[in-house]
């Protein structure tokens, strides 16, 4: 088809211009785009020539071009941090110098160190004590009223720093001995006991059933050191109380009995080598406000 | 063969008429309402902003006269564009897209600068003239001063946007002394460009190929839609007239195509209805004004439905049949201009009446029953309950208490559906449940645990109750207690 033909050729019914293209007797219109659309797509393309220019774009065998603007991601990630931590440098400088008795009466200093807690808190203790702090077999409830070694912020902030069981040379360091299985208790005895301990929360109530007589017996003669009269539990010791609802390890039967004849004991590291000195006084906090502090 | 094509530049003539004067006065209102309306005030007392219209995004509230709106009823927002929605369904479908042709804010300022244009340039012959012509000191001067003229209408629109989301008369002193924020040159430099490129250059070009409401609103057409129509059974065959001739046999269309030069979008109406069309009324002015100097009845070109048009087609073929019969030419037969019968009320327009009454009635329902204070409760899931030392049980909720009165407030929590042995607020130093203070226009957080002694296991649902002494008024919010 020459160039002078369908230059020439109109459409019929429309009254446009044919590009002259034919498929099977259909023909294609010549309707052109408007021109401003031409401009606006050739300023796109120039706009992005020219952000490949200043910002990195195109990749280059090992890496990409980097961009005059020197712009990058990790840099401006950077300046976001750079900007948080200035913000946060105001609270944490009069954190520092705040005892906890002054942070517990600053309304804003207190929710500040619960924030900065709830995150460290998050990253470092909700493995064992779960993301809640609610604690699971072994690993205490932190939520609760029942303190294994102090429910106050003083006494969280030190176990926190010297931990359980730890390589920390002030560590809380409660060993009950393995009575059944060192044979310092029989079978007979140590079911006996378990039977005591079990009715413990009951007080002066509880029915005093043979086994029962049986067990306070062996009770006063091995338990009471530690686990005080009536199963106060010794917070100097790290000995729980027993006479109460919450059981580390299982209030049935059969976990007393295997406590009793294996003994616990359960390890949390020292965290005075890994986090510094203001997270572990915001973690003590945030512990502390779950619900349980003393 | 050209693959790109330059826009023909339009240059509407100046009409006179009953639309065009309906279009002054609509766009006068209208820009008088965006310019004046910050400048409103309203008495809300001390400490709160005495604007009318402000949305606060710093202090994240909206004002408008009486209402009050707190992100957290970002819902009247959505009914607002609902109704907003539906009702230009609704004007759409009884009148066509007269949203498009008198109120839409492209139009009305398309409007103005065309005005400014004509102003400083003459009408269209002259602008035609100017354009056409080499570059000379009065081509300098005429287009160096329509261009300014609308740089300063486009900064003024800019000017007048920032004081909606700024106290006015602050933002008008600052500015005054130059210190006014970055963010608001920002706002008004990019108002005051798009303005000038939207009304100064796009036009017409943003209806036809940007605005997507210009394309959905042939949706909202039916045959019963008002549309510009022009009524080729009186005006065709169209052919030029001289003085004295008689109109025998040939339309009332004299092909002057003062209708084609006025359009402002560059249509010749006569084609019938084209998604170009904006319902201006602009080429009825200009029709009517014709028809009038020839002593011809007006409204061949006029605001008319589909039916309307198909029913006059039918009865003028009929006549057109007749007079073929009978061979008796009759002249004095009076054209077919039975006033326009539009039936308003058909089941699309009941449906947005509907839509729209259903919608408003909420809305207002929902903003005359505002309260000042709102409780929300969300009981703590990690741990859901924790047992105590004495076999009681403990649930914890995080509470937000909304105090949305302009006064500091003290309220005592309850609660309802359970024997409370304990509920205490956990805290900054000693909060007592019965002091929970909530300073005016803000939001209190507070953890609230709540123990009780005895009862069965699982989940009992119980109430929240939020009262402030003062005003005796009370905020309820259900949840639950698991043990």
């Amino acid at each position: 088809m020459s160039k002078d033909k369908h230059d020439k050729e109109i459409d019929g019914p429309t009254g446009v211009e044919t590009t002259g293209h034919e498929w099977d007797g259909l023909k294609e219109l010549n309707n052109p785009a408007p021109r401003w659309w031409l401009i606006v797509w050739l300023v796109t393309i120039v706009w992005a020539i020219g952000y490949w220019v200043v910002y990195p774009a195109w990749p280059t065998p090992g890496g990409h071009t980097k961009g005059v603007a020197g712009w990058t991601q990790y840099g401006k990630l950077k300046r976001e941090q750079a900007e948080i931590t200035k913000r946060q440098s105001t609270w944490l400088t009069k954190f520092h110098a705040a005892s906890f008795e002054q942070v517990k009466a600053d309304k804003g200093l207190y929710e500040f160190a619960r924030a900065g807690g709830e995150v460290a808190f998050k990253e470092n203790c909700a493995a064992c004590h779960g993301a809640g702090g609610e604690g699971r077999k072994g690993y205490p409830n932190l939520n609760d009223d029942d303190w294994l070694f102090g429910g106050k912020v003083e006494d969280i902030y030190h176990t926190i720093k010297v931990g359980s069981r730890s390589s920390h040379p002030e560590t809380h360091q409660a060993m009950m001995p393995a009575f059944g299985r060192d044979g310092i208790l029989d079978a007979a005895q140590i079911d006996d006991v378990a039977t005591y301990v079990m009715a413990l929360p009951q007080g002066a109530t509880a029915p005093r059933a043979d086994a029962f007589v049986r067990g306070e017996a062996v009770y006063a003669a091995n338990c009471v050191t530690c686990h005080g009269d009536g199963g106060i539990g010794n917070r100097e010791l790290g000995a729980p109380r027993l006479n109460d609802a919450i059981w580390l390890y299982g209030g049935d039967k059969a976990s007393i009995i295997q406590t009793v004849t294996s003994a616990r004991a359960g390890v949390m590291p020292t965290w005075e080598n890994r986090l510094d000195d203001d997270t572990r006084r915001q973690l003590a906090i945030y512990v502390h406000s779950l619900g349980g502090g003393e | 063969m050209s693959y790109f094509e330059k826009a023909a530049k339009i240059y509407p003539r100046r009409v006179r008429g009953t639309f065009r004067t309906v279009k002054w006065i609509v766009m006068i209102a209208l820009l008088g309402l965006y310019y004046a309306a910050p400048w409103l005030r309203w008495d809300r007392g001390p400490h709160v902003p005495d604007q009318a219209i402000f949305i606060d995004l710093t202090g994240q509230r909206g004002y408008f006269f009486g209402i009050e709106i707190w992100p957290q009823e970002v819902y009247l927002l959505v009914g607002i564009l609902i109704l907003a929605a539906i009702g230009l369904f609704f004007a759409t479908a009884l009148l066509g897209r007269v949203w498009c042709g008198y109120a839409c804010p492209q139009t009305v300022w398309t409007d103005l600068f065309v005005w400014v244009e004509r102003f400083v340039q003459g009408d269209r012959n002259a602008r035609k003239k100017l354009d056409d012509s080499r570059w000379t000191v009065e081509k300098l001067w005429k287009k160096g001063l329509t261009h300014l003229i609308w740089l300063v209408i486009g900064a003024l629109t800019g000017g007048a946007w920032v004081f909606y989301f700024n106290d006015a008369p602050t933002l008008l002193s600052d500015m005054w002394h130059g210190d006014a924020s970055w963010s608001v040159i920002g706002w008004i430099v990019a108002l005051t460009l798009s303005t000038y490129f939207m009304a100064g250059f796009a036009r017409e070009n943003v209806c036809t190929y940007m605005c997507p409401y210009a394309r959905f609103q042939s949706a909202m057409f039916d045959k019963d839609t008002l549309i510009i129509s022009y009524q080729p059974e009186r005006g065709e065959p169209r052919g030029k007239h001289k003085k004295g001739d008689n109109w025998d046999n040939r339309g009332h269309c004299i092909d002057c195509t003062a209708c084609v030069v006025v359009c402002p979008m560059g249509i010749d109406i006569r084609d019938g209805l084209q998604m170009e069309c904006i319902s201006c009324g602009l080429c009825i002015d200009a029709c009517n004004d014709v028809m009038k100097k020839l002593d011809l009845p007006g409204d061949l070109i006029r605001y008319d439905t589909e039916n309307n048009q198909t029913h006059r087609l039918d009865i003028s073929f009929r006549r057109r049949a007749d007079r073929a019969a009978t061979v008796v030419a009759d002249p004095t037969a009076p054209s077919v201009r039975a006033k326009p019968r539009v039936r308003w009320v058909r089941p699309r327009t009941i449906s947005y009446a509907l839509i729209l009454t259903v919608v408003g009635s909420v809305m207002l329902g929902a903003i005359l029953t505002r309260q000042t204070t709102e409780l929300n409760i969300i009981h703590n899931r990690a741990p859901q309950f924790v047992r105590l030392s004495d076999g009681d049980v403990r649930n914890a909720y995080s509470l937000k208490i909304l105090n949305k009165s302009h006064e500091d407030r003290r309220y005592t929590l309850l609660v309802e559906g359970v024997v409370a042995r304990d509920l205490s607020v956990l805290a900054a130093g000693d909060v007592p449940v019965t002091h929970l203070s909530v300073p005016a226009n803000s939001v209190g957080e507070f953890r609230v645990r709540l123990t009780t002694s005895n009862g069965a296991p699982g989940r009992t649902d119980i109430r929240f109750v939020l009262t402030d002494p003062v005003t005796r008024r009370s905020a309820r919010h259900d949840s639950y207690f698991v043990r």
